[in-house]
């Protein structure tokens, strides 16, 4: 049998491929009160708004959204998994649940997708979706104190590595490391899932996703998209790209840079543009699906989907428009070496 | 840089790496990380980016620093600076520990500095393995299990091994930066000539053989002997690196304001400088250290030319030498100045009082401030002490009463000891520093210790010892000394002295202020201190307070719950008996006369000895140690010839015994039966609380209950030194008086080794095929262990006296045993063989009452005599 990484290249090679888009929004839709969250478990916190725990009290609801985007086109859907982490689960006092939520997860991605592949025989993906945390390993939260660090790298990792553990456990076939503001995380993160990976014995690789948090192309942590790379290039992740972040269009000279750098697939899943004065997306479907043309017609990506603000109509705009476009080639990059500070540094080798 | 050395094409792939945020090359640096100033230290960071670095190497190794915290805490605060942040990191560090600490804080791709296959392939690879995983590049140092790569061939040759050995493990090759070691040159040491030349043409051969990567070099240690003089420093550095650069060198640790324009340099000097570089003549080093004398001076940080001093001022000249340790001139001098003085009605005493006190402070100064070494200083007080020496007899006829220094102390080691290479260390450091120092010797008993302090109106007395019953004897001069209701402060140092020692048992037993001194750098001091009308009364008050933390600490800790000696027992070793070694090959006594001193000169481990002065690192590193490397190079140099006249004019005997005797095991005592007498040897055992599977280990563990075999040795090479001594002594020259000593101990520490090689492969056996370096033997590779009476396998110095009547040792090799156990002469060995391949070192550390009432049971003694004997274990 042919791994998930092989089946991905190979399809990779012969089109753009669909990732899904926002489960926040879809949730949202559900109009959902306190009771569906909680369901029958024993919690003291309030749960409303603990998206990943509706994995385990109303699974039929996620299992329904990813439905939706496997219908509307996508090749690959993610986990709703991206706060079920130790640190963020404490937000609502469900650290206990941090394995059950990423199995379970993991499990109903992959039942949809076995039931779409059976409809229509076309491969489907689960990848694990691993958020930031709200906490970060390369800055201060005191002004006053640029040395503190509110959590250490070792702690982290451990926090990380217990999440990609479960989600192995659950069976996805990549690791999605995404929303990445903070580089030393995402490396952390990084090597977290490795060692999760060579523990489980499958091979299982990497997909990691940046954020930009200004448009002059850093993310928090003040590192370049190039920079970024060069940090995280020893992963030798399947894809690299970026998410969320700004609209389609504000990302594209960032994502030109990577995809001339990047000796790998490209995956970038942008807002639905930017959100108005209410938090609200209203970069209509067809727009997205414009802007993203727009990537496309450059030959800068691989694979595309959305993510906050955008629905199943978005990607099946997107899925129109990438198909009878032709997909990025990976270039072969010379042999230097890359070394990054905030900054990246090159070197003739 | 790159601009500054534009002669070359290949030079705009010239990496400069910014050298100042490193603790070991930048003084600065160091002080302020020292002083917690972590403000400051990042601006040390900014400019070094604002001017050009590439790349910021920092290292955090000072023994001073606690560098994990250091590393961890800088590379955080840098982070939180977008105009240094931009630039990646260099984590440079000697412990693995650091630099994975520091990993663990960097967010870009950083470069590790360094790893190395020192310690085998095993520790290189997993090194590298976490280096690939963490996603940073690697400085790897040419060296390997053998050492460092000096020549061509060997850089080379370790540079494509460790090639091999990452390609192999799919280290990216683009990652690999080779540092094929650049060393000082123009030492005047033969085998440094070819340092230059070998690096640049390894560097050529290197990127041939290995594509992809780069090669770096720290710069500043090629031209550490001509420190102080900064024009022919960088001439040197940008010479070379105009070689270096098109045969492959791309990065360096340098400071980029620190070099010249190759065709600007003085044609004279550049081609000196190649000539150095390159070993084109046998003359180079003298042409360059003549012409740089041309240059010093030059340079506003330069000294003035040393051939210029002579046409100082007298008191200047006076000043110079003592600095500089020279004592060419220094009777004239002094006579010059002595007529000086008289010429003006002035008393011979003012000479010493005035210019000479002058230079020993600068001396003082500077050895205080870390701008000068040991062995400097005690060269520096070979010349004070000649010119004192000549002022003596003027002195004596004035009859001058008042002539009395800072103040006077006397010295001693205590009764039973005869260790003394620290305690003479300490006094000559004490009298460069104004204070007059009466040395009583060794095996000082404490009556006469009184008496000369009395005699001598004395207004401090500093005992010595190294070994662990001196720590009683010492108690008993401070009792002494508070029955004769003396007051002075008693100093107390030495190996096995501590803080803790003295303030639960020396201070208590004395009124007086008892202070414990670290090192010789600390007593200068303390002395200082105490003499001084202002200060003297609040550091006694300080320190006493402070000793009485030390005990109210430790109250809260004593009788530390400790197995009991039953259940001890019952977690011992499990030592599987099927291993143990056959039967010796030659058993028996086997006595060595005269054994050659020129084999056993290859068998010394060399970083004892500059621990023995006070200078720190390893060696061979350490003679290119960016801080003490000038230092200790000076006094390799001075070593090995004197070694070479050790060796050829014969000054020191090395005699040794070993025997291999019938032995078996009777619960911890091992009874050993040489020629029918029997003796039994009883051994401690651990009785520390162990977790996690670790046994309560005893030493007769590893003997079978029946049918084993034991081996004892005795060696010294001390015998003959006296004379020698007394020699330099009487011509006031600590410096080769302690040197000579100092060597003395490392040839018994030699013949020890090779003589437990000579067991293993030879009179025992069982490893005739063994086959290891020095560096293997420094590092214990071999099967079976000594373990020596009194050292921490085996505390007990009082079972020396029974390993003596087995060898016959004192007839046999002329090493004698003192009342408390030390040997004499003092360079000697002895200890007991154990050839089982389980065998380990390990402390015995705290006992229990049980044990010691068990053992004095054993040993057929009075439990107040055990309780002596064990005094450093008993757990109080």
């Amino acid at each position: 049998m042919t791994s998930a990484r092989e089946q991905l290249q190979k399809l990779a090679a012969e089109r753009i491929l669909v990732f899904d888009g926002g489960y926040g929004t879809a949730i949202q839709n559900y109009r959902l009160g306190e009771e569906d969250y909680r369901g029958s478990l024993d919690l003291t916190d309030d749960q409303k708004g603990n998206n990943d725990l509706l994995s385990l009290t109303r699974p039929d609801i996620i299992e329904a959204i990813h439905t939706a985007y496997l219908e509307a086109g996508a090749d690959i859907v993610e986990t709703n998994t991206f706060s079920s982490t130790e640190i963020s689960q404490a937000d609502y006092g469900c650290e206990h649940l941090v394995r059950e939520l990423n199995v379970k997860s993991a499990e109903i991605a992959r039942a949809a997708c076995d039931k779409a592949e059976a409809r229509d025989g076309r491969p489907r993906f689960v990848a694990g979706s691993i958020g930031p945390t709200n906490k970060t390993l390369s800055l201060s939260p005191d002004v006053n104190d640029p040395g503190f660090r509110e959590i250490d790298y070792d702690f982290l990792k451990g926090v990380y590595r217990a999440q990609c553990d479960a989600l192995l456990e659950g069976g996805v076939d990549f690791l999605l490391i995404e929303t990445i503001f903070d580089t030393l995380n995402a490396k952390c993160a990084g090597m977290a899932a490795m060692e999760a990976v060579e523990a489980s014995g499958r091979d299982v690789p990497l997909m990691i996703s940046m954020t930009l948090t200004d448009l002059s192309g850093r993310n928090l942590s003040g590192h370049t998209v190039e920079a970024f790379w060069h940090a995280v290039r020893h992963l030798k992740p399947l894809t690299i790209g970026l998410n969320c972040s700004f609209g389609a269009d504000q990302l594209r000279p960032h994502l030109a840079m990577l995809s001339k750098e990047a000796d790998t697939l490209i995956m970038a899943y942008p807002n639905a543009g930017l959100p108005n004065d209410l938090g609200e997306y209203d970069e209509m479907p067809q727009e997205t699906a414009e802007l993203i043309g727009d990537w496309l017609k450059d030959g800068l990506v691989n694979i595309v989907g959305g993510c906050c603000g955008t629905t199943p109509e978005h990607i099946a705009a997107i899925a129109r428009a990438v198909a009878d476009q032709e997909p990025r080639k990976i270039p072969s990059i010379s042999v230097h070496t890359r070394l990054s500070g905030l900054e990246p540094f090159n070197m003739a080798a | 840089m790159t601009s500054r050395i534009m002669n070359q094409p290949s030079s705009t792939n010239f990496v400069n790496i910014g050298e100042r945020t490193n603790v070991t090359g930048s003084a600065r640096f160091k002080k302020l990380i020292l002083n917690d100033d972590y403000e400051a230290a990042v601006e040390v960071a900014r400019q070094q980016v604002e001017n050009g670095a590439q790349v910021i190497d920092i290292n955090m190794d000072e023994g001073l620093l606690d560098a994990h915290h250091a590393m961890t805490t800088f590379l955080k605060l840098i982070s939180a600076e977008p105009d240094i942040a931009r630039v990646p990191v260099m984590i440079d560090s000697s412990k693995w520990s650091v630099i994975e600490a520091g990993l663990k804080c960097v967010s870009g791709k950083p470069i590790v500095n360094s790893i190395s296959m020192k310690e085998g392939e095993e520790e290189f690879l997993s090194h590298a393995r976490k280096c690939m995983a963490y996603g940073a590049a690697v400085v790897v140092m040419a060296f390997d299990e053998t050492g460092q790569a000096d020549t061509k061939d060997r850089k080379v040759e370790i540079c494509e091994r460790a090639y091999k050995l990452l390609t192999g493990i799919c280290f990216p090759p683009e990652d690999i930066i080779f540092d094929p070691n650049v060393f000082a040159i123009a030492t005047g040491i033969d085998e440094h000539r070819r340092y230059g030349i070998d690096f640049i043409e390894a560097t050529r051969e290197i990127r041939k053989r290995c594509p992809h990567v780069h090669i770096s070099g720290g710069l500043s240690n090629l031209s550490f002997s001509f420190r102080g003089n900064e024009p022919v420093r960088k001439a040197m550095h940008s010479v070379f690196l105009y070689h270096a650069i098109p045969a492959g060198m791309d990065m360096a640790i340098v400071n980029a304001g620190q070099l010249d324009i190759y065709d600007d340099i003085d044609p004279e000097l550049r081609e000196l400088c190649e000539d150095v570089i390159f070993d084109r003549r046998d003359d180079a080093t003298d042409r360059l250290i003549t012409l740089a004398e041309k240059f010093r001076g030059t340079d506003e940080v330069a000294e003035k030319a040393a051939a210029e001093w002579r046409g100082y001022e007298v008191h200047k000249r006076l000043e110079h030498a003592l600095v500089k340790g020279i004592d060419a001139h220094i009777i004239e001098d002094t006579e010059e100045m002595r007529l000086a003085v008289k010429a003006r009605e002035g008393r011979p005493i003012e000479v010493i009082e005035g210019p000479l006190m002058d230079g020993m402070n600068v001396v003082g100064d500077l050895f205080g401030s870390g701008k000068m070494f040991l062995p400097q200083v005690v060269k520096s007080a070979r010349v004070m002490k000649k010119a004192v020496a000549h002022l003596f007899p003027y002195i004596e006829a004035e009859k001058d009463e008042n002539a009395k220094g800072k103040g006077k102390i006397i010295m001693a080691t205590v009764k039973g000891d005869v260790h003394d290479i620290g305690k003479n260390i300490v006094g000559v450091v004490l009298q460069c520093n104004g204070f007059e120092v009466i040395d009583l010797g060794v095996m000082v008993a404490w009556t006469d210790i009184l008496k000369a302090a009395n005699e001598n109106d004395a207004d401090i007395i500093g005992l010595s010892g190294l070994i662990t019953p001196s720590l009683d004897e010492m108690v008993t001069v401070a009792e002494e000394m508070e029955r004769a209701k003396m007051t002075m402060p008693l100093l107390i140092g030495g190996a096995t002295t501590s803080k803790t020692h003295t303030a639960l048992r020396i201070e208590p037993a004395y009124s007086g202020p008892t202070i414990y001194v670290l090192d010789a750098s600390r007593a200068v001091g303390v002395a200082s201190q105490l003499v001084s009308d202002t200060q003297a009364e609040g550091f006694i008050a300080k320190t006493r307070e402070d000793y009485e933390q030390v005990r109210i600490a430790r109250a809260g800790k004593t009788g530390k719950k400790l197995a009991s000696l039953e259940e001890a027992r019952a977690n011992s070793a499990v030592v599987d008996m099927s291993l143990k070694a056959p039967a010796p090959a030659k058993p028996g006594l086997h006595v060595y006369e005269d054994w050659d001193l020129a084999e056993l000169r290859d068998y010394i481990d060399w970083t004892p000895f500059f621990r023995a002065w006070e200078l720190a690192g390893n060696y061979p590193a350490i003679l290119t140690d960016k801080i003490v490397g000038e230092s200790a190079t000076d006094l390799f140099r001075d070593a090995q010839a004197m070694l070479d006249q050790i060796i050829e004019e014969k000054w020191l005997t090395a005699k040794g015994v070993a025997g291999l005797w019938r032995a078996r095991r009777e619960n911890d005592d091992i009874l050993v039966s040489p020629d029918n007498a029997e003796y039994s040897l009883p051994m401690l055992r651990q009785q520390v609380v162990k977790r996690g599977g670790k046994a309560n280990n005893c030493l007769a563990d590893f003997i079978d209950t029946e049918d084993d075999w034991i081996g004892g040795f005795a060696v010294t090479a001390g015998h003959g030194i006296e004379e020698h001594v007394q020699r330099f002594e009487m011509d006031k020259d600590d410096y080769n008086s302690i040197l000579l000593k100092a060597l003395a101990d490392r040839f018994a520490e030699a013949f020890a080794e090779r003589m437990h090689e000579h067991v293993r492969k030879d009179l025992w056996g069982y490893a005739a095929d063994e086959n290891l370096n020095n560096q293997d033997l420094i590092r214990e590779k071999y099967q079976g262990i000594r373990p020596a009476p009194g050292y921490p396998a085996c505390p007990d110095h009082s079972l020396k006296p029974i390993l003596f009547d087995m060898l016959d040792a004192t007839a046999n090799t002329g090493i004698e045993l003192t009342s408390g156990f030390a040997m004499t002469p003092t360079a000697a060995v002895s200890g007991f063989y154990f050839a089982h391949p389980q065998a380990d070192y390990f402390g015995v550390a705290r006992i229990g009452e049980d044990q010691v009432e068990d053992y004095a049971n054993r040993r057929d003694a009075s439990i107040d005599q055990a309780r002596q004997w064990l005094r450093p274990n008993l757990n109080e």
